[in-house]
Parts: C-alpha cells; structure tokens; sequence
C-alpha cells in the first residue's frame, strides 16, 4: 500500500480518528478550564514538512508546542500547538494568577510553574486522545512524557518530524482544531495534531478491518 | 533603472543559490542548521537549510540528499562552483537544543550532532568556517546578503545581530 495515495473512504477513516481523539481532550479541556471548548471538522492532509510548518501559522509564528512520541502498536508524534496567548491563559486559568504572562521577564519560579502546569495540560489532553483512539481501534497506546518548547514553529515542529523523515519527505497528518470564545476574551485557538509513522497507517487500517 | 532586490526564501530539506544585490533567508532553524556558502568577488552565494546529520542513517530509499549534511553541503558546492564561484567561504547557524534532553529519545540531541555533520562536511571539501552562531536552545531566523558578507541573525524576544 501507498501510503500517500489515501482513498476517500481512508481519509475518512482517519477524520473519525481525529474527531475521536481530538472530542475526547477537548472535552478534558473544557472540564481543565471550566469553558465550552469548540472542536472544527478534523483536517487529513497530506503534506511535506513546509507545509506541515505552514499548517500551524509559518516557520516564524511564535508557538507553544507540546510533543509526545506515540508509542504502542502504532507509533507516531502528537503535537499540541497553541498561541502563546493561549498558553498564557491556560497558565492563568490553572494557577489563578489573571496577570501571569509568558516573557522574558517572567522569573524562574513563575516560569516553572507554568511549564509545569502546561506540560501536566498536554499529559492530559494527550492521553485522553490517546485513551479514546485506543477504544476506537482496540490498540494498544501510550504517550511519552512531554517536550514543551515555546519559540518560532518551524524551530519546534521540525524536532517532532525528524523521526518520521528518516523514511520519508512526505507526511499524513490529521490535525483538529479547537477553539474557545468566552465573554471578554478574545477567541483562541490551537491545534492537535497526529502524524503517525508511515508504517502505522497499514497497521490501522488492517485493524479496523479497511483495508 | 532601479535594481529590484529579492529575498531568496530556502525552506526545510531545501537548497539554493543567490547573487547580488539579492539576499537569501531561511526561517525558523531549531535543531536544523543553515549553511552559507559564498564567493566574496562574484557575489555569489548558497544556503542549505539540513535536518539530519548522515544520509546513511536513512531508512528508505528516494530521500532528497539536501536533507542530510553529508550530501547537501557537496551539492550545494557544486551548484555554486557551476556558476561560477570560486574561493568559497562559510558560515553557518543553527543547532539548538529546543527542547531538555530527558529520557526522550536521541533526537532531543540533534543539534549537536548536525554542528558537527556540517564542520566535517565543510572540512572534508576544505572550506573554512568565517563565523558561526550555534547551539544554544533558541531557534533562529538567518538572512545573507552576499554584498556585504554578513549573516543576520534574529532569535525570539532579541534584537538582530550579525555574524
């Protein structure tokens, strides 16, 4: 099998597990910051490492990203990215501190609380994904712990490929958006995003009985 | 007649060449590095824009060699050398650590290893590194200019500084 050639009933195979996973952290998420988080249609595309970079706002678009490698029967990298902003008012919502801001000025003590409190953030987003994907396929999976990096996007997506481009150029990738609106705050976004290994997808799509 | 200058835009795994009055640019280095080869007299000059260390580390065939820096930087030479440019210089950034190496996986160490790819592939075709900008755990933006020779750099939260 191609991998890179997916019929339309495989793209949306792999909708459905973006839907699956992505509904079941934002729903983690919202019950984390005690908000109505929306989910958009999950978004399957097939794209090199430019473009997956272009998919989160550009290789210049200051980020906070959350990695974890996928381990388990299938292997791959999941990626929270979100708006520093956001970041900032994950930080605040969860340590109750409404001035908390990401900058160089934060001191070393406010600053590691914060990745604390965002990696625990991505732990758990993670692992809901994860848990509702394993129900969905009966497969076994787990994330690694989380490597938290807040700078430009094409400086920390680029560490979450390098794995998958040692066999490929190319990668498939099911990427969810969410989105939060509440009175007084401007609407924020981020972005989950799955890319499993290559050999993962013959994996997935036998299990589920799609081949 | 007014000359009109363009950026030179060098995405990831890519590679490509420029001459004055142009400039060339690639953005967003993390663990990747980026690599200036140029010709002070003829103004000509090339980036590479590498994300792994050794092209023998691949595990598939067809992977574009300007991914690796064993095979990138020989190529990119040779492009230069067929327009023309001789008495090649280089300068080079990038190689940071982003993220803390714990029980991660070696890539969390890539950097590292891609410097060091890069000065063996440089040291091998008997180019001289000029000045360099690498390691550390900030990702950066890199633009050259081949009239002036300089590498401008831009961190996060930093002002630009040249190298």
């Amino acid at each position: 099998m191609d991998v890179f050639q997916l019929t339309s009933f495989q793209k949306d195979i792999l909708k459905e597990i973006g839907n699956i996973g992505a509904g079941n952290a934002a729903t983690s998420l919202s019950q984390l910051l005690g908000s109505k988080i929306d989910m958009m249609v999950p978004n399957v595309e097939i794209a090199d490492f430019n473009e997956v970079i272009d998919l989160v706002g550009g290789p210049e678009q200051p980020i906070v990203g959350l990695m974890f490698q996928v381990e388990g029967e299938i292997t791959g990298v999941m990626a929270i990215v979100v708006d520093v902003e956001e970041a900032e008012y994950f930080v605040q919502k969860l340590t109750h501190n409404k001035d908390f801001q990401l900058s160089e000025q934060t001191n070393g003590a406010e600053l590691e609380i914060a990745m604390s409190a965002l990696s625990e953030i991505g732990n758990i987003l993670t692992g809901s994904y994860l848990s509702a994907l394993s129900d969905f396929t009966g497969m076994n999976l787990q994330p690694s712990i989380p490597h938290l990096g807040i700078d430009m996007a094409g400086a920390i997506m680029t560490v979450g490929l390098l794995e998958i481009s040692q066999v490929t150029d190319y990668c498939i990738i099911i990427d969810t958006e969410i989105r939060q609106e509440e009175q007084g705050h401007e609407q924020i976004r981020g972005n989950f995003l799955f890319i499993p290994d290559p050999e993962s997808f013959q994996k997935l799509f036998a299990k589920l009985g799609w081949n | 007649m007014t000359m009109m200058k363009t950026i030179v835009n060098v995405g990831i795994a890519d590679t490509k060449t420029v001459s004055s009055p142009n400039t060339i640019r690639t953005l967003g280095l993390g663990s990747c590095i980026g690599t200036v080869l140029y010709d002070e007299r003829s103004g000509i000059a090339g980036l590479s824009h590498i994300l792994l260390p050794d092209s023998s580390q691949a595990r598939a065939g067809n992977i574009s060699p300007m991914k690796y820096a064993d095979t990138a930087i020989p190529q990119l030479l040779e492009m230069l050398h067929e327009q023309g440019a001789r008495n090649i210089k280089a300068k080079m950034a990038g190689g940071a650590q982003m993220f803390q190496a714990g029980k991660g996986t070696s890539f969390m160490r890539i950097g590292d290893k891609n410097i060091e790819a890069v000065q063996n592939a440089l040291r091998k075709l008997n180019i001289k590194v000029v000045s360099a900008d690498v390691g550390g755990n900030l990702g950066r933006t890199i633009e050259f200019d081949p009239v002036t020779s300089k590498l401008s750099i831009r961190k996060r939260n930093q002002d630009v500084f040249t190298i």
